[in-house]
């Protein structure tokens, strides 16, 4: 009997097939759009992941500061390194290949008539090792200009593409604030990051000339720090801990003022950044496949109107309450599974569409799919049922009579 | 008299004594059965007639089990159906009658086959089985070959055919039918009524038919006159003028 109405309604879902999917298609983009979210976010999470993974998992970063994930203020508060602390973590840290301290700060730079608004960033060469930018002509810093803080600079890409476009910027001078620089070198360009920002867009210059010409002080915002490869991030950060408690003279009780944060700690920052944005998307394409299931109601309650004398019928031929009940449900929920079907294959379509788009890989997740598609059921079931049971209660006298 | 009336030992196949039906209450009511007592044994062929509003139909619903008496009992089959549930009653329909429209109430675009299949598929009848009953019956009526054709592809006598075919496939107790010759012309008004008597003969059910027309009623070994919601004559059996 329940097969045999399901038979039923699949006949009676393609005695009218216009109808029938215009029903459907608010389940069917209700889906499609879940799924399209929940892949999309889904590759782009893979793809951050590998993005950092690339960027070198044996890179630490030392900040002041307890860390942009603690209480507001504690920042500021904490005093800066100096380029003393980098060269003590070169000189005492077993395990580590490069250290390189690092300031910045954000400028106009001039060029003939050309200006660009970026940011200079005061290093030395150990800031191209640690975060593996290659030299795409000309040369590094040489010994004697970061000693000696000379006004040299390489830049990023995008800052010779504003200022010199086709032009060779070597051993042309550029002004920046007060400061005319020779250009030495230009880096191999890196693209825009998963964070969305330009990472070719900075101009890198020694770290005392940034200090002594551009900031006026001797701060250090950051030291980057990598490691040598097999040898523990882990216990790296430890003995960097240790040394600057000693250095800041922390006593025991108190907490450090300052973070050492590995590359899987941003990760995981991050990646939990896109899942919140993820689900966002995904309740709000929840809502839709909400409206999908009252847009299903309310054909299925114009059908039990249209149907009436139909219904009458059944009733006079021996049909019970619960029978006529099932009868429109299962119709209902055919329906809507049959939408869900479609919305999942439109779904995971359109992902793999915008996911190629945007170079994204594509991860579908089955739990999601199941999920999606258990939940079209549900609507059919929810929202199929009131009209079913208007139908199931229909007078068969006053039905039969109906038009 | 060419009545074959039943054993008399045999008890009363439909019994209505003391039935009234009220629409509404307090100065609205309206009375649309004013004291209705009537006995039909099985194997009659009974004529129910009177002019609109004298209660006919609903008598014919309280019949069929889709209304029941305000007061009064109605019992078929010795079964007071005034204490049955809607269900209940749906499933003595379901088992014991059969119902003919006068404006033949087949699915719309449905097969001659589904549509006779119906009641079959109610009883939870397998395929086969269901489908080997629809064609007899379908034969019986004289529609063989037609099982594919949906009601817009058939002529109204043709289709009331169907609908007689729907009646008698569960090969039911009773017939009610409600003015079954209503939409057609007399050519195939005759035809039907000719299915309906062969039915009750060889079949031996029980057709209980409201017609206006005295030509119908002449099939009928029996009349029943209603006026002003009482029965006016018949309440003996074979007075057939």
């Amino acid at each position: 009997m329940f097969w045999e109405t399901i038979l039923l309604a699949q006949r009676e879902i393609r005695r009218n097939v216009l109808r029938s999917s215009l029903t459907i298609l608010g389940i069917v983009i209700g889906v499609a759009a879940v799924i399209t979210m929940v892949t999309l976010g889904g590759g782009v999470t893979a793809q951050v992941t590998s993005d950092i993974a690339k960027l070198g998992s044996n890179l630490l970063q030392v900040r002041p500061g307890q860390g942009f994930r603690g209480p507001g203020g504690t920042r500021s508060s904490a005093p800066n390194f100096k380029i003393a602390d980098a060269e003590a973590i070169a000189k005492e840290i077993s395990g580590i290949q490069a250290v390189a301290p690092n300031a910045s700060r954000g400028t106009q730079a001039i060029y003939g008539n050309e200006n660009w608004r970026t940011s200079i960033t005061g290093s030395t060469n150990d800031f191209l090792r640690t975060r593996d930018w290659q030299i795409e002509y000309g040369r590094e810093f040489t010994g004697s200009e970061m000693r000696s803080g000379q006004s040299v600079c390489i830049l990023g890409a995008t800052v010779k593409k504003e200022l010199f476009g086709a032009q060779n910027p070597l051993d042309t001078s550029i002004r920046l604030q007060k400061l005319s620089c020779q250009v030495v070198g230009v880096l191999e360009s890196k693209g825009q990051s998963s964070f969305g920002t330009d990472q070719d867009d900075f101009i890198l210059i020694p770290i005392r000339t940034f200090h002594r010409r551009i900031a006026g002080n001797t701060d250090v915002t950051t030291i980057f720090v990598s490691a040598r490869d097999g040898v523990s991030t882990e216990k790296v950060q430890r003995d960097i801990e240790d040394l600057m408690r000693q250095r800041r003279n922390i006593a025991q009780a108190r907490e450090d003022d300052f973070n050492v944060r590995d590359m899987k700690e941003i990760m995981s920052t991050l990646t939990g950044t896109t899942r919140v944005l993820t689900g966002l998307l995904g309740a709000v394409a929840a809502v839709s496949l909400l409206v999908g299931g009252i847009g299903i109601m309310n054909i299925m309650l114009v059908s039990v109107t249209e149907r009436t004398r139909e219904i009458g019928i059944r009733l006079a031929i021996g049909a019970r309450e619960k029978e006529v009940l099932m009868q429109f449900l299962v119709e209902a929920v055919v329906l809507s599974c049959f939408g869900g079907f479609v919305g999942i294959v439109l779904g995971l379509g359109t992902a793999a569409l915008a996911c190629s788009a945007l170079n994204v890989p594509f991860v579908w997740n089955p739990g999601i799919v199941a999920v999606a598609f258990l939940f079209s059921g549900a609507v059919g079931i929810v929202f199929g049922y009131f009209p079913a049971q208007k139908a199931a209660r229909l007078d068969p006298i006053e039905a039969l009579r109906h038009e | 008299m060419k009545t074959q009336h039943p054993d008399p030992t045999n008890s009363c196949l439909i019994r209505l004594a003391g039935v009234t039906k009220v629409y509404g209450t307090g100065s609205a009511a309206m009375h649309a059965l004013r004291g209705v007592d009537m006995d039909i044994h099985q194997g009659e062929f009974v004529a129910v007639m009177g002019p609109s509003g004298s209660g006919k139909s609903t008598c014919m619903n309280i019949i069929g089990c889709l209304d029941t008496p305000t007061e009064g009992k109605f019992l078929f089959e010795g079964i007071n159906v005034g204490d049955l549930s809607r269900d209940q009653r749906a499933l003595l329909r379901r088992h014991y009658l059969g119902f003919v429209f006068q404006g033949f109430n087949l699915l719309n675009r449905t097969s001659a086959m589904e549509n006779v299949e119906l009641p079959l598929v109610y009883r939870g009848m397998a395929p086969e089985k269901r489908k080997a009953l629809c064609l007899e019956a379908l034969k019986a009526v004289g529609l063989e070959g037609w099982q594919s054709h949906t009601p817009g592809e058939l002529s109204g006598g043709q289709q009331q055919r169907v609908a007689i075919a729907r009646a008698i496939v569960t090969h039911p107790k009773v017939l009610l039918a409600d003015e079954p010759t209503g939409n057609l012309d007399s050519a195939r008004s005759r035809e039907v009524m000719e299915l309906l008597t062969t039915f009750n003969r060889e079949r031996g059910i029980t057709i209980i038919m409201v017609t206006h027309e005295p030509d119908m009623a002449a099939y009928a070994n029996r009349r029943i006159q209603f006026i002003d919601g009482i029965i006016s004559n018949g309440c003996s059996d074979g007075d057939k003028p």
